[in-house]
């Protein structure tokens, strides 16, 4: 939990830094979290690479968990579905195409600007942001009330990325091939499923 | 995302060839890179005004649609978890 606050006040600095403009534009403007994101993704690779006895545990992976995707979309859309008669002004299609963005906030807002709008491109952007973040924040709540693949299927497409480090430090190590192939699996349908759902 | 992916499996052949040295730091610093990435996209949300405003004003359907999205796979995900390790037992 004190994990989580820190990161949260990370975010929250990070905010307000932008909101009161100390933030140089040219910093917005550079790929350098792009930039960050290798060197991180580099150390979580190189913590793995020294671990040789997670490596062994690789080939005594249950199959089974390659359900995972399929578990994430379903009981993501299924959310989806209840939650349209909290919300009478959307189509369904438009909240499932929201949803099918798995995360993926840059790709599937740009999908549904393009085809619904922007104010519902903005919708899309903002949820899957939150998506995102409930992943990172969440992750201790999750792995114990939910169990250690539920960080897993909130992160959605952001699983072989964004939020694998912290996967990995609340759920475990051995956890890295199904987050890395769920993430995979995740990121290739969202622009099926989010052009899918806008085509109705 | 690909190169992302590359950089993490550099990492991992270099740790597998450093495994026999000490690497007591590395933990410590995933998780200052995780403050700075944190940061950095609040900083992009902060300083995006159409952001800012959509936060006030469509946000609160922005959250439904996350919650049901994020209970829904929860759900899921503890579904399969249980699945699993039935046979465990």
């Amino acid at each position: 939990m004190k994990g989580s606050i820190i990161i949260v006040s990370f975010f929250i600095l990070g905010v307000l830094l932008g909101y009161m403009g100390l933030v140089p534009d040219s910093l917005i403007e550079s790929d350098l979290s792009f930039y960050v994101l290798c060197a991180l993704m580099f150390f979580v690779g190189l913590s793995v690479g020294c671990d040789t006895k997670t490596l062994k545990s690789f080939s005594k992976l249950n199959p089974k968990y390659f359900l995972l995707p399929i578990a994430t979309i379903v009981g993501t859309l299924g959310g989806c579905v209840i939650i349209s008669f909290l919300l009478p002004d959307r189509q369904l299609s438009d909240l499932l195409a929201v949803g099918s963005g798995f995360g993926y906030y840059s790709l599937s807002s740009i999908f549904i600007t393009e085809y619904r709008g922007a104010e519902l491109g903005t919708i899309a952007l903002l949820s899957n942001i939150m998506r995102e973040l409930i992943a990172l924040l969440l992750a201790p709540f999750l792995v114990r009330y939910f169990g250690k693949l539920s960080t897993i299927s909130v992160g959605g497409a952001t699983t072989m990325d964004t939020t694998l480090p912290v996967i990995l430090k609340f759920s475990g190590k051995e956890f890295i091939v199904i987050s890395v192939f769920h993430g995979f699996i995740l990121d290739l349908s969202v622009p099926f499923l989010v052009t899918f759902f806008c085509s109705f | 995302m690909f190169i992302v992916i590359a950089f993490m499996l550099i990492g991992g052949i270099t740790g597998y060839f450093l495994r026999k040295k000490e690497l007591g730091n590395i933990p410590k610093f995933v998780t200052v890179l995780i403050w700075l990435l944190l940061a950095i996209l609040g900083m992009e949300v902060g300083s995006n005004p159409d952001i800012i405003k959509g936060l006030a004003t469509i946000g609160k359907e922005a959250l439904f649609i996350t919650i049901a999205a994020v209970t829904g796979s929860a759900f899921m995900a503890l579904l399969l978890w249980k699945l699993i390790n039935k046979g465990k037992k």
